[in-house]
Order: structure tokens, then C-alpha cells, then sequence
């Protein structure tokens, strides 16, 4: 169930895209997310869909990941759809039935809307699927490395992201087994109301917190054992330089940022109604 | 009055890229009132075989029937066979949860939906069962030590009185005499109340010492499945699994190949100083 | 002055006993007078039940603790110097029990580059050491893979690994395999004996297996904070009794060895192998 959610987790393969700089991949998805607000039309999301539909065949992940990916936010979507195709009242109307009408505009809109969504959750996946959590931490902490003299502790903050990171699986694991414990115990998680069922959290929630608080201090420990004490004097096992095909990849998405801008704002290209 | 497992398939994720046959066509039957050990090494599917035999995990194909009642039959009480069959986890003191040792007890038999003074005497008993000293019953079972935390758990599950008690690795993480204690206590509590116990264990030597019934695990399927003298007969086989015979064993078939005239199927330290006692007499 | 690797004298540890609402009622000594040596290259056990001292005296080898008083030595250093704090760390790397705690990468590889990143080696000799390191422990071939899949041998191994890449001198290994398997637990006991033939680093080895700890130099048995037994494994388990009475257990052959004494047969004391017992019987008949 805790499983079936792809968002965040890396895919392993040999591509381009997951050889290209962790600061690469962030910096060119933030434009990418940008690309899809700055304009708002057909051509546009043409374009948009050449791009994206590239980067996701050289990744050598597979488009049922992605879509599997989209899975969680199929309600707001379709809420999403739902609204904007009934309560935008724009142009001329298509379909009418009660007190319920289709325009235009709504149709437009919705279509154009879901697109977006899809796109953007299409989009921030692709990057943490090629990129390994370790390899993100990096990227945010260096591209953020200029906060450092505004007193951000961005290294303490990168680590910590990437402790997290690696305990994710640990604790879901955990968390399995000690439900499976209590179940065995008589525990029943899936009756009764919303208090009840909240109640029934409790033998869940409290071994899962002395477990995290467990865990937390043997890592401590065997941290400051191996001598760590914090960014400073700190080398880097695995420091990120750009190479020439990161040049390329930054090139190539800001040439795809000048187009789709022109191109959607100012070529009046347009079928039927959209 | 038994367990029993017919054809039990069992496999992960199926259809993905990490599909795996957990389990392949297992089948035995435990009579009530049994002492069983599983032994195989991790991977090797027992886990997962254990947590059929309350119903925690369902089976891809075949048939659990308790008392002979299929329990994929449609209507089947789970949560009446989970009071039945009591699974002890492996390190099961994590599950604690309560403020106090007896409250932790007790939340078995409140799930059955019993009195709270009816819960109080079952974990009162479960309790006494497992050997735990009264003058701690109001304690935190967070501020105990290992081996006392881990009796309070195991009593956790005694307090729903299972017919069947399915204890996976309980010694891990003890020390020597922990790890004694509370097999003397299992054995005396299966003596006294006639219950079936299987024991998942790592430990040779200690499966050899208390089990009257071994079945072996790898890859998913059953492998070996008699008395301890019979398993340990395949000394062999097992090593080329992973696993290995206990310690006197190899000491008894290396005094047979030196020309002594025992037998080397002792499985236990006494039973081999009788074998060699025998022999120097003899 | 000390010149062995670990040296502690009159050890004591000391912390507060606290009530429900946190005030302090009282104190309890940990450790009581400690003294230890174990000279540089060699190969030390320590014995002792669950809550015996053990384990916090393994601390202070790491400068985790520093003791309340007397002295603990690292290498001629006095672990309580705070200037010394990361010469101590890194002359004496500590792999702790649980598997899982203690790996910080998400890569194997990443992980045995932590201490190395920390001690601020240049990038070219941290993949020198993580490639020796992995080779030391067999784990090269894992290298790109993550820790979640391995097994909690390979994890311990790869743990070992991450302290080997800070190239001390000393290991101490704080019950490696109370949470492994058999096979586990052979893998991480033979990885140790390699690195002692191989790297010469002195291994200090607390566990409660008794099977692992025969080859050692010398062993110390610990209970409630004192040492209470201390010579070669022979000797200590030899006494078996005095032994079971710390809540100890000898090797099963050692049993055996012993359930013969009992029975009359004229077995030397404190055999600890299989092919000791058999020759010894041979010589019997």
C-alpha cells in the first residue's frame, strides 16, 4: 500500500540523464515547472510534451513508472477537471443540461489544467527518479551553498535530508512488522469509526517512535565515532564539477525556455478551441 | 486438534520486477501439542511460513486448516484464529507500547473483548507463565532489562491462552543464560499446558536440546522433515545449504571415523557423553 | 606511562540515576575499577552478560565516554584530553550492533567514504581507501549497491570497511553479531581475522558468543562493572563453572569436554576445539 507510491524514489539505470549533475537535473526541472506556468497554449504544451517525452526516453525509465506515479494525485485531477469544466463560464457553450453548462473556456481550461498537473508531477518525478537521494542532498547543498553566510546551516540541513532518506525504508519496514505484531496480538486496524481507528494507531505509533528515537541515537553515535563534526574541514568523496554533457543539458533547456515562451505567447496558432 | 499447511505457495509482488517465490508447495501438518523447531537460514522462507499459520499472510495458493476448517474460507474468524495460534515476532519487545507492564499484557485479551478483570487474570497468569517477578508488574516495560522485556512480550501473546505458540528466533540478541531461561521456560510451559510449540531458531544446539520434531526450510521449500537424529543424520545436506549439524555431532562422526563404536546421531551434549562413556566401557 | 595500544587504569564511570520527573536520586557505577592492557597487534575478547559494563567500557575506547575517573589510554593518549578527542576517534574506529544504525551512505561505496570525508582526506586517496577497504572486507563487488540490500553480515562487513578507511590502529567491535545469523556471524569473524593477519590492527572483540572468542590473545570477563576473569581462553574456559556463574557459557565442545570429566574420563581442562576433544579422546583409549 506505502509501497505502490513511486514519487521520490530513484530508479537505477545507466542514462544520460541520471549521469548529468544532480544540479543539472534540479535546476532544469525548476525551469521546466516555470516553462509550463509562463504560457498557455496548445503549441506550447506541444512543445512542452517534445521536451519532456525526450528526457524520458533518455532516462531509460519506463513510462508505466511515471504514469504509476501519477496515481496519487488522479483525485485532485479529476477535481481539478470537474471544477473548471463546470464553473468556468467563458466563450460559447458547448453542452447544457439542467443547471450545468460546458463552455468553451471550460473545456480549455480543464483540459490545459490537468496537462499541467500531469506534467509538473511527470516532470519533479523524473528528476528524484534519476537521480539518487544522496546525489539531491548534494545538489541542493551546494546550489544553496551561497545561503551559508546568511547563517543557514545548508549542510547540516543537506544531511539530515539524506538521513531521512536512507531511514524511509527502514521505518516503513518497521512499521509493517510492528502492525503485523499487534495484529497478531488481536489488533484490529480496519474497523470501527474515525476515533476508534485512531485509538488503534497507538500501539503503532508509540514502538515506532522508541524504535525512530533508538535509531536516532546509535546513528549519532556511530557518526561522531567516525570523527564526523559537522561541514566544516569536510572533504568530498564525490564532489560535483560540471562536465561538458551538463553544458549541453543546460543549453538545451534554456533554448527550450526562449522557444516555448515565444512560441506560445506570440504565435496565434489555434484548432477549433484551443 | 492440528495445523496444517497443504501446497502453501506464497509469492511477492507478483507480476513486477521484484516478483519472488517466497514459498513452493509446502505441506505438513503439526498434531496438537507438538514441539516443533524451523530452522533455515534468512531467506529461506520461515518467516514468511510462520506468518501463514495465523493467517498474518495469505497464501498465493494451497490450504492453512486449523482443526481442519480451511481458513480462507469465506466468513472465517481471523481474529478468532489469532487467539488461537500465538505468533511471538522476532526481537517482540519492540512491540511495547503501554505504561505499564501489565496494561502491555493486558492488550491482547482486551482485543478479545474480555472483562477487565478477566484481562487482568489472564495476564496475571501469562505472566506467572513466563516466569516474570510480580514486584514489577507496574513498572514501564521500556525500563527493563532485554530479557525481561522479552518475557513480557512473549507473555503479551500467552495472555489470549493460544493453543498453538509460534516463537520466531526468541533468544536473539541475549546473553548466554538469557538465552537458557527462556527456553527452560518454554519447554516447562509446553510440558505443563500440553500447548504446541514451534520454534524458529538459528541455533542448532539449541533446536537439537528441546525440539521432538525438526523441519527444514531453504529456497521456499521444505527440505527435511523428522526427529532431530533423523535431520541431523543429513549433516551434509545441510551444510551445503548453509546450515550445519550441532557441534557434538561432528565431534561423534569424527570419533567414528577414528574407529570409536558410537553412534553418531547424538544431537545433545548428554546423549553424546553417554555414546562415549559407552564406548570406553564397552 | 603507557605504552600499550589500550591501556585504562582504575577505571569509573559514573552517571546520575534520575526519578519519573528527571531529579537525580542517586548514582550508579557503570564501571568500578577497571584495568586493562592490551598491547598493540594483539587480539583481546570481552565477556560479560547484558548490562555488565561491557559495552560503555567499549565506549570509552572511542572517546563516546570518557570516564568519571581514573584513565583510559588510546595509543598513548589520554581520551579525556578534549585536544586529543579526534586523534583518539580515529586511532580507534568502532563498529557498534545493530547493523542498520550505524550506515550513514545510501551507497555502499558512499558510506566507507564518510570517515575518510570527516578526517578531510583529498578526494583521490578517499577512493583509494574505500576501494581497500571494500577489497579488506570482500564487499568490492557491492560497492555501487544500496545498504538496504544487503545482508546484515555484508552491512557489519561494510561497517567494518567505513572504520578501516579511517586507517586506524585499533578495532573495537561492540557484539558485531548479536543481531546476525550463523552464517553472518562467520562471515564478520573471519573478515576480522583477516584484517588482523593482513593489518596487523590490534581487535578488541566484545561478544557473548563463546565460539568467537577462542582465538583471541587474551579475555577479559566483565560483570556488574568489574573485570572478574581475565587470561587466555583456555584458562578462562576452563573454569566453567565460575564462568556460567557470570551468566556465561563455554563452547559446546568445552561442554562436552567437561560432562566427560564429570563422568570420570581423565580429559584435560579447557579443551576448546573439535579435533582437540577427538585427539584427546584417541589418546584416552
Amino acid at each position: 500500500m506505502i509501497r505502490d507510491i513511486t514519487i521520490g524514489q530513484y530508479y537505477p539505470a545507466q542514462s544520460r540523464i541520471h549521469r548529468l549533475d544532480p544540479r543539472v537535473k534540479i535546476v532544469c526541472t525548476l525551469l521546466f515547472l516555470v516553462s509550463l506556468f509562463i504560457q498557455n497554449s496548445l503549441l506550447g504544451y506541444v512543445i512542452a510534451t517534445v521536451y519532456l517525452g525526450a528526457v524520458i526516453r533518455l532516462s531509460k525509465v519506463p513510462l508505466k513508472y511515471i504514469v504509476k506515479g501519477l496515481k496519487p494525485i488522479v483525485i485532485l485531477l479529476l477535481f481539478t477537471v470537474v471544477m473548471n469544466l463546470f464553473l468556468t463560464r467563458n466563450g460559447e457553450t458547448l453542452v447544457h443540461f439542467w443547471i450545468f453548462a460546458i463552455t468553451e473556456g471550460g473545456l480549455r481550461t480543464s483540459l490545459f489544467m490537468a496537462i499541467r498537473l500531469m506534467y509538473l508531477v511527470a516532470g519533479s518525478s523524473i528528476m528524484t527518479f534519476t537521480t539518487s537521494p544522496n546525489g539531491l542532498t548534494e545538489g541542493m547543498e551546494k546550489l544553496l551553498h551561497p545561503l551559508n553566510k546568511l547563517n543557514v546551516p545548508v549542510h547540516e540541513v543537506a544531511m539530515m535530508m539524506s538521513i531521512a532518506l536512507r531511514f524511509i525504508p527502514i521505518l516503513l519496514e518497521e512499521t509493517d512488522k510492528i502492525m503485523k505484531a499487534q495484529q497478531a496480538r488481536g489488533a484490529d486496524f480496519e474497523s470501527g469509526n474515525i476515533i476508534q481507528r485512531a485509538k488503534a494507531m497507538v500501539p503503532i505509533l508509540v514502538p515506532l517512535f522508541v524504535s525512530a528515537f533508538r535509531r536516532a541515537n546509535d546513528l549519532a553515535m556511530a557518526m561522531e565515532s567516525r570523527c564526523y563534526h559537522g561541514g566544516e574541514g569536510r572533504t568530498k568523496m564525490k564532489p560535483l564539477r560540471y562536465k561538458s554533457g551538463d553544458r549541453i543539458a543546460y543549453i538545451l533547456t534554456l533554448i527550450y525556455l526562449v522557444v516555448i515562451f515565444v512560441v506560445g505567447r506570440f504565435v496565434p496558432f489555434k484548432l477549433w478551441i484551443f | 486438534m492440528s495445523i496444517a499447511l497443504e501446497h502453501v505457495s506464497y509469492v511477492y509482488s507478483p507480476g513486477t520486477a521484484y516478483e519472488k517465490h517466497a514459498l513452493k508447495d509446502v505441506s505438513f501438518e503439526i498434531p496438537q501439542g507438538q514441539f516443533v523447531g524451523i530452522i533455515g537460514h534468512t531467506g529461506s522462507g520461515k518467516s514468511t511460513l510462520i506468518q501463514h499459520l495465523n493467517g498474518l499472510v495469505r497464501a498465493t495458493s494451497g490450504k492453512v486448516l486449523y482443526e481442519g476448517q480451511n481458513i480462507y474460507d469465506e466468513g472465517y474468524n481471523m481474529r478468532a484464529l489469532r487467539s488461537q495460534v500465538g505468533l511471538v515476532f522476532q526481537y517482540p519487545e519492540y512491540q511495547l507500547f503501554e505504561v505499564d507492564v501489565l496494561s502491555d499484557v493486558c492488550f491482547g485479551p482486551k482485543n478479545q473483548g474480555l472483562s477487565p478483570e478477566e484481562c487482568e487474570k489472564n495476564a496475571r497468569k501469562a505472566l506467572e507463565l513466563v516466569g516474570f517477578p510480580e514486584k514489577y508488574y507496574k513498572q514501564s516495560p521500556f525500563e527493563l532489562s532485554g530479557g525481561q522485556k522479552r518475557r513480557v512480550a512473549i507473555a503479551g501473546v500467552l495472555a489470549m491462552k493460544p493453543k498453538v505458540l509460534i516463537l520466531d528466533e526468541p533468544t536473539a540478541g541475549l546473553d548466554p543464560k538469557g538465552r537458557d531461561e527462556i527456553l527452560d521456560q518454554v519447554e516447562k510451559l509446553h510440558k505443563e499446558t500440553g500447548m504446541t510449540v514451534v520454534l524458529v531458531s538459528h541455533s542448532m544446539e539449541d533446536i537439537a536440546r528441546y525440539v521432538e520434531r525438526i523441519i527444514v526450510m531453504n529456497h521456499g521449500e521444505k527440505m527435511l522433515d523428522g526427529t532431530p537424529k533423523e535431520v541431523f543424520r543429513h549433516y551434509k545436506e545441510l551444510e551445503q545449504v548453509g546450515l550445519a549439524a550441532p557441534q557434538v555431532t561432528y565431534v561423534m562422526h569424527d570419533l567414528k571415523e577414528r574407529g570409536f563404536d558410537v553412534s553418531p546421531d547424538a544431537t545433545t551434549i548428554e546423549e553424546a557423553a553417554d555414546e562415549i562413556m559407552k564406548s570406553f566401557r564397552g | 606511562m603507557p605504552t600499550e595500544m589500550i591501556q585504562a587504569e582504575k577505571l569509573i564511570y559514573e552517571y546520575d540515576k534520575r526519578d519519573e520527573e528527571g531529579n537525580i536520586i542517586g548514582s550508579e557505577r557503570a564501571i568500578d575499577g577497571v584495568d586493562i592492557d592490551v598491547p598493540a597487534g594483539s587480539f583481546a575478547a570481552i565477556l560479560g552478560h547484558n548490562g555488565s559494563g561491557k559495552s560503555t567500557l567499549a565506549k570509552h575506547m572511542n572517546a563516546i565516554l570518557v570516564p568519571t575517573g581514573g584513565t583510559m589510554w588510546v595509543d598513548g593518549r589520554d581520551t579525556k584530553d578534549p585536544d586529543e578527542l579526534w586523534n583518539v576517534r580515529q586511532t580507534a574506529g568502532m563498529v557498534f550492533q545493530n547493523p542498520d544504525n550505524q550506515i550513514i551512505g545510501t551507497v555502499v561505496e558512499e558510506d566507507v567514504g564518510f570517515g575518510p570525508e570527516n578526517l578531510g582526506v583529498p578526494t583521490d586517496e578517499i577512493w583509494q581507501r574505500v576501494e581497500e577497504s571494500l577489497k579488506a572486507v570482500g564487499m568490492l563487488d557491492r560497492r555501487k549497491d544500496s545498504p538496504n540490500k544487503l545482508s546484515g553480515g555484508q552491512k557489519q562487513r561494510v561497517a567494518i570497511a567505513g572504520v578501516l578507511a579511517m586507517e586506524p590502529k585499533c578495532i573495537v567491535l561492540d557484539e558485531p553479531t548479536a543481531m546476525l545469523d550463523p552464517n553472518g556471524r562467520k562471515e564478520v569473524i573471519r573478515a576480522v581475522e583477516e584484517l588482523r593477519k593482513k593489518k596487523n590492527v590490534t581487535v578488541i572483540l566484545i561478544t557473548h558468543y563463546m565460539e568467537e572468542v577462542i582465538d583471541a590473545d587474551q579475555v577479559f570477563v566483565m560483570d556488574d562493572g568489574h573485570i572478574v576473569m581475565h587470561g587466555t581462553p583456555r584458562e578462562i574456559f576452563s573454569r566453567v563453572d565460575e564462568l556460567k556463574s557470570y551468566r556465561m557459557d563455554v563452547p559446546q565442545v568445552t561442554m562436552l569436554a567437561e560432562a566427560l570429566r564429570k563422568r570420570g574420563l581423565n580429559l584435560p581442562k579447557g579443551i576448546l576445539r573439535r579435533e582437540e576433544l577427538v585427539e584427546a579422546l584417541c589418546q584416552l583409549r
